[in-house]
């Protein structure tokens, strides 16, 4: 609303003049502080939630809770093979769901139904896995190729949807992801899915030629102690290809049209229906992926269960907002939550200290990183302006 | 003699239909074929009498079969009228009549020929839709302030816990005042961020969603793990209306529940009113709408939206210590999405409490069915079910909310500058 | 009461946008505030309400320092506004919408709606309004929802009533009853401030002329003694041509031919009437009326951002009527969207970016798949200079230009390759002086060069500079037909308000 006079000079860029640091440095380093922010705030509810040494005011005692706490977080996530082994392992799903997440917002799209889609594609991957009997390279690609297919596809009815009839995605997704979660808990009991002489929800093992080579298969260690497969790999060539798509392609630029001024887009010739479907396809595709990778490597051991999935869908939404929706961000920000996984579990078995913390500080983590401003405000940073995040939803209508 | 303007003025009448009603229309006649095409081929296969018991020994008895063929019947001329030329201003109640007949034609192919509980059902899903109520309303007043509330789950989830905690611990109202509060606290956070720093709405809300699942599932194994005596709550015993409770059919439905739905029902007829009727309703409104006309009248936009979205909390904390009233304890992420699903009823009732309290309850009652009708072991998979909600609300979202009528500035940060 | 603003001054990050400006008004007097777009006329306003606050100077009442800290403050100290965008809420009803704010309240903090639409009623009379306190706002033409804001600042009781660009959405008609409305608040002893880009109503209503230029007052003048020429060489710093140069059309074929064309809403009502027109190559129509009577829709249908529900479009021979807009754009349709924040431009890319939206899907813009960065920076480049957008660099975001810039790259991606037919809605909406003649100089070049150019515009000014011939537009018909050079500014105006004229096509 300001009525700023034409000035003869347009207004100067909001790159800050006084501080010595480049723009990206500034971002990297405030997300550096949003991550010891996080830290701290939750070394305070490790402190105070052990009610024994609350009660005996043993401050002490909680120091060196909290020290232990990290120190086993630490060393799950990265003080060994194993541990390093784990966090990859973690990371591989949300890398591949976070792309999802992340592709869909830069075309204006909120994707909250990556669960779904997941699901979706890691059934199709399955059901290749163990129906199909060829040689492994084929059956490998054919196996992926139809979780992409099949997460496309969820994915695409929400695009499909919102482009026809105007439903709002973040609405649609999250019903479809109730709606495949019913339904991979059905398919999983009928003859079609269900592994022999089982009642429950589980599937057949799919055959050896469909599992995803083991990382460090050639140190010949035990597939328990180091279960990185190769879907990592996959997902890092994903994250290329989406670097690909948004800064280099056709598409990429119609995507990106699309989700900065849907308006915009449409007068200029862009087909805004089929680029909501074409961008909902391809997220689907993502995550479809990733449910593949789940399935064929991960940790199912080759099978599906009624809840593989697992928390994927929302985490990806942390971890593409956390990653800004870029392809480099993301990936980062998968590896890091996969970090924070594979070192909580270490940090449960080792101190008994529950790993749902890791839930409270990977959301510490985005709320601090997509407040910058309250991060600023906790270290007295001054404010350099134009690194605000910025605004995802437009609106119901 | 007749202008050429005159010839086209009678035009303009004929036209009448847009193409976006055509199209609307046509969907919904092919969806009320599907359904008369499902009954005809599914749900003519049971023979009997179903019989639907009513409360103090009633009952009644429909012969399935018939019914089934009667009903597809019906589905199937109306789907046709619909395709041919629609049904104008009757299309959402048809709507309303389709859905609630071919329910009951479905019950009845589940039933036949045994008998079941159907006022019992009815009753259970009444109690079911009460935290969705409390979520929606919540939900209502952000959005109608101009915030957009997709925290609902984790401000319900807050409730539950805290109302478990400080209920075990020192009683259950107080445990239900301690809920209202925490949960307050919350949503001042998402206001707090929303306004003081612009944050994007949505991504606050996945915060608090985030944050208190995991805070709650941590503190639930470390602390009300620990020991017993702090989640253990007396449920809450329904309290029959004197007078009320003894109306056939509707007293055993409506007027045997906690306090809880009653509760809920009284907020839904308030906030209907105070949004129709008062001050606060009229600035609300106009802030959820155009923040800056209010702005420029001298209405304080974001003050009324911390007070409202603070309120909303305590709304939805209240909302939460259902689950604590009726299970007696808190389990890790006990409110297992309810909160999306509130959201789903704001939208589906177009963000007025009435058409909320309607998605609320049939969300409530599909809850409910899908438990009777496990039992009924008709060979329907009990996901199947379940997952009709769900599909139900896409259908309605996809047919008839569409792009309807959101309040206008929801998700946006208001400045004057 | 007396109204003084004395020494404001108001900063923005990069631009001053009120520079010391003293400014006073009296009971009974109405004041003009003229400037250019961009002149600091709106943040001196805004300021003057309490909606942002001066970094220097001071507000007086009566003699007295008073402090604005927000709307309310200023609402009470008896200041009026209607704003240029109006401040309604569009599903309120109208008493509604007048009593925001100030509700009169029964128990229970229920509003007494009753006497809320006894007073508004009440003063729609007394002022010669003529408003139903029941009607629903947003189902209301321009010119009445304007009296709803009139009747929102007399219901507030103001002594100084703020007019900012009151006339841009009226027709020359309603300029005229509004005219009356204002002596009838002077005559009442309100002042009256009137904000305002054009010349002839400020010399018209006046009682003095303040002029505002880059943030400064430059200068007071009479109306009885000032002409218009000096009047915009105060407003705009040098001497301007109020008139487009240009030579006789030399119109040849037919190159755009409209028939029976009809558009709906969602709802089914008409909003395109089963219009018929035709421009030829080497012609400049103007489209004349006031918003809202079909014309943004008549040309979404023509770019092919609507489906019209009968009738055909032609382009130079061809049936165009269900291509999609790429298509169109492909057979050398250009268009500039009446818009250009919400529908020209994407504020958040850089000017290369902005400058491919359009053709990003062919060379030299992209190759294959792949757009091609380098040929688009080129290109964008050598837009930059023939366009004369004033930008540090291709790079820079668009978001950061001013208006009269933001336009040009528009105008420069539309119109810098081979074209039959330049659609240009609004054209110079919001734009500076400069800019203005720029854009209208091209459009003319445009012409000269064979192409078919159809202006929209509801700036009557606008349309009589630049047209050979003038259609007028009036709920959703073309109602008059007219050679530029056979016709008048008054008789536009009259067409305009459907006082005359048929269906005629």
């Amino acid at each position: 609303m300001t009525a700023a006079i034409a000035s003869p000079r347009p207004a100067p860029d909001a790159e800050p003049r006084h501080s010595p640091w480049p723009h990206r440095w500034i971002s990297v380093r405030l997300n550096a502080l949003a991550l010891l922010t996080a830290l701290i705030l939750s070394a305070l509810i490790i402190a105070i939630s052990d009610l024994d040494k609350l009660k005996h005011g043993d401050v002490g005692g909680m120091l060196t809770n909290v020290k232990d706490s990290y120190i086993a977080l630490a060393k799950g996530a990265f003080g060994s093979l194993r541990g390093f082994s784990e966090t990859v392992t973690y990371a591989t799903p949300l890398i591949f769901a976070g792309l999802s997440v992340a592709v869909a917002f830069k075309a204006g799209l909120f994707n909250i139904g990556a669960t779904g889609q997941v699901f979706a594609g890691g059934l199709a991957a399955v059901w290749v896995g163990f129906a199909i009997d060829i040689p492994a390279v084929p059956h490998i690609i054919l196996a992926m190729a139809a979780a992409a297919v099949a997460g496309g596809l969820w994915g695409g009815l929400v695009g499909l949807l919102k482009a026809r009839t105007g439903a709002h995605e973040v609405i649609t997704t999250i019903m479809l992801n109730y709606v495949a979660s019913f339904a991979v808990l059905w398919l999983l009991k009928t003859t079609a899915f269900q592994a022999h002489g089982r009642s429950d929800a589980v599937s057949r093992d799919v055959a050896k030629s469909a599992r995803l080579p083991f990382l460090f298969g050639f140190l010949h260690r035990s597939s328990i102690d180091l279960r990185a497969h190769f879907g990592f790999v996959i997902a890092i060539a994903l994250a290329v290809f989406v670097w690909w798509l948004l800064k280099k392609s056709k598409l990429g630029f119609q995507f990106r049209t699309l989700g900065a001024n849907p308006e915009a887009a449409r007068y200029a010739g862009m087909n805004p229906g089929r680029l909501t479907i074409g961008a909902m396809l391809l997220a689907g595709a993502f995550a479809g992926l990733g449910g593949g990778s789940e399935i064929l490597g991960g940790i199912n051991q080759g099978h599906a269960t009624s809840s593989f999935a697992g928390n994927i869908g929302f985490d990806a939404i942390a971890v593409a907002l956390l990653g800004r929706s870029s392809p480099w961000g993301t990936t980062a920000a998968a590896l890091l939550f996969g970090a924070l996984q594979a070192g909580g579990q270490e940090m449960q078995l080792q101190v008994h200290v529950p790993i749902d913390l890791v839930l409270v500080i990977r959301a510490l983590i985005v709320l601090f990183v997509a407040a910058p401003s309250l991060t600023r405000i906790i270290w007295r940073l001054k404010d350099s302006g134009g690194e605000e995040g910025a605004q995802l939803f437009k609106g119901w209508g | 003699m007749s202008t050429p303007t005159e010839v086209y003025r009678d035009a303009q009448l004929a036209v009448g239909r847009s193409l976006e009603q055509i199209k609307r229309s046509r969907n919904l006649g092919i969806v009320y074929l599907i359904l008369a095409a499902i009954t005809a081929w599914r749900l003519t296969s049971h023979a009997g009498t179903a019989t639907f018991n009513l409360s103090g020994g009633h009952s009644f008895g429909v012969a399935a079969t018939p019914l089934a063929w009667v009903v597809a019947g019906s589905l199937a001329v109306m789907g046709g009228v619909q395709l041919a030329r629609g049904l104008g201003k009757w299309q959402t109640a048809a709507l309303a009549a389709v859905a609630v007949v071919f329910i009951f034609t479905l019950l009845a192919w589940a039933a036949a020929p045994n008998s079941f509980a159907f006022v019992g059902m009815l009753s259970q899903g009444v109690t079911y839709s009460a935290p969705l109520i409390f979520g929606a309303m919540a939900g209502i007043m952000c959005e109608r302030s101009g915030v957009v509330n997709i925290a609902i789950e984790g401000l319900l989830l807050s409730g539950a816990f805290t109302s478990a905690l400080v209920g075990s611990v020192v009683n259950f109202w107080v445990g239900v005042g301690a809920a209202m509060v925490v949960a307050a606290l919350f949503a001042w956070f998402l206001a707090w961020l929303a306004i003081r720093f612009k944050v994007d709405q949505v991504i606050v809300g996945f915060f608090i969603n985030f944050f208190v699942l995991g805070l709650t599932s941590f503190l639930g194994n470390r602390i009300l793990a620990v020991d017993e005596a702090y989640n253990q709550v007396r449920t809450l015993v329904p309290w029959k209306i004197p007078g009320l409770h003894s109306i056939p059919v509707i007293g055993p439905i409506l007027f045997e529940q906690t306090i809880f739905v009653y509760i809920a029902f009284a907020l839904v007829a308030f906030l209907a009113w105070a949004f129709a009727k008062t001050r606060w309703g009229l600035r609300t409104r106009a802030i959820g709408e155009h923040p800056r006309a209010a702005d420029t009248l001298g209405v304080n936009v974001n003050q009324l939206r911390y007070r409202n979205v603070i309120a909303a909390g305590a709304v939805a904390g209240f909302g939460g210590s259902w689950w604590t009233a009726n299970v007696g304890r808190f389990n890790e992420n006990i409110t297992n999405g309810r909160g999306f699903i509130a959201l789903a009823v704001v939208i589906v009732g177009r963000w007025s409490p009435a058409g909320a309290l309607a998605g609320a309850l049939v969300f409530g009652f599909f809850d409910a069915m899908e438990a009777k009708l496990s039992f009924l072991n008709t060979g329907i998979p009990g996901e199947f079910v379940q997952m009709l909600p769900y599909l139900a609300t896409i259908i309605v979202v996809a047919g008839f909310v569409g792009r309807s009528r959101a309040p206008r500035a929801a998700g946006q940060a208001y400045d004057s500058q | 009461m007396e109204l003084e603003l004395r020494g404001i001054t108001k900063r923005f990050p990069g631009v001053v946008a009120n520079d010391n400006v003293n400014l006073t008004v009296r009971g009974g007097e109405v004041l003009a505030l003229l400037g250019e777009n961009g002149a600091g006329k709106s943040t001196l306003m805004n300021i003057l309400y309490g909606l942002y606050r001066a970094d220097e100077g001071e507000i007086l009442i009566d003699g007295e320092t008073v402090h604005f800290a927000s709307p309310r403050d200023a609402i009470k100290a008896g200041i009026g506004m209607v704003h240029q965008h109006f401040m309604l809420v569009p599903n309120f009803s109208v008493a509604d919408n007048v009593i925001l704010g100030v509700e009169p309240t029964i128990s229970l903090g229920r509003i007494n709606r009753r006497s809320a639409r006894k007073r508004v009623a009440q003063l729609s009379r007394d002022f010669g309004l003529d408003l139903d306190p029941d009607a629903l706002t947003e189902t209301l033409a321009v010119g009445i929802q304007q009296r709803i804001e009139i009747v929102k600042v007399l219901f507030r009781d103001a002594k100084v009533v703020v007019f900012d660009e009151p006339t841009a959405v009226l027709t020359p008609q309603e300029i005229e009853d509004f005219f009356r409305i204002v002596e009838t608040l002077t005559a009442a002893g309100r002042g009256v401030v009137f904000i305002t880009h054009k010349l002839k109503e400020a010399g018209r209503i006046a009682d003095r002329i303040v002029v505002l230029r880059r943030g400064k007052t430059v200068g007071e003048a009479d109306p009885k003694t000032a002409t218009p020429a000096q009047l915009a060489e105060m407003m705009v710093g040098r001497p301007v041509e109020l008139v487009v140069s240009k030579t006789e059309a030399e119109g040849s074929t037919t190159m755009l031919k409209v028939s029976n064309l009809a558009v709906t809403d969602p709802d089914g009502r008409l909003l395109v009437n089963h219009v018929n027109l035709e421009v030829r190559a080497g012609e400049i129509v103007g489209i004349a009326g006031v918003q809202g009577n079909g014309q943004s829709e008549l040309v979404e249908t023509l770019v092919g951002l609507r489906r019209p529900i009968d009738g055909t479009v032609t382009l130079d021979g061809a049936d165009i009527t269900h291509l999609t807009p790429r298509d169109r754009h492909r057979c050398g349709v250009a268009h500039i969207p009446e818009d250009r924040q919400r529908d020209g431009l994407v504020s958040s890319f850089s000017i290369t970016e902005n400058l491919a939206l359009t053709g990003y899907y062919e060379a030299p813009l992209s190759k294959g798949v792949n757009m091609n960065w380098e040929g688009a920076r080129t290109e964008a480049e050598r837009l930059v200079r023939d366009f004369d957008i004033r930008t540090p660099s291709t790079e820079t975001t668009t978001g950061k230009l001013s208006g009269g810039n933001q336009q040009k790259v528009i105008v420069a991606r539309e119109i810098s390759r081979p074209l039959k037919l330049a659609i240009a809605s609004q054209p110079t909406r919001g734009v500076d002086v400069g800019s203005i003649e720029y854009i209208h100089q091209r459009l003319v070049e445009l012409r000269d060069k064979g192409v078919a150019v159809l202006v929209v515009s509801t700036e009557l000014d606008e349309i009589m500079a630049l047209s050979d011939r003038i259609l007028v537009m009036f709920d959703g018909d073309i109602i008059a037909d007219l050679q530029r050079s056979e016709t008048s500014h008054n008789d536009v105006g009259l067409y305009m308000a459907g006082a005359k004229g048929e269906h005629i096509s």
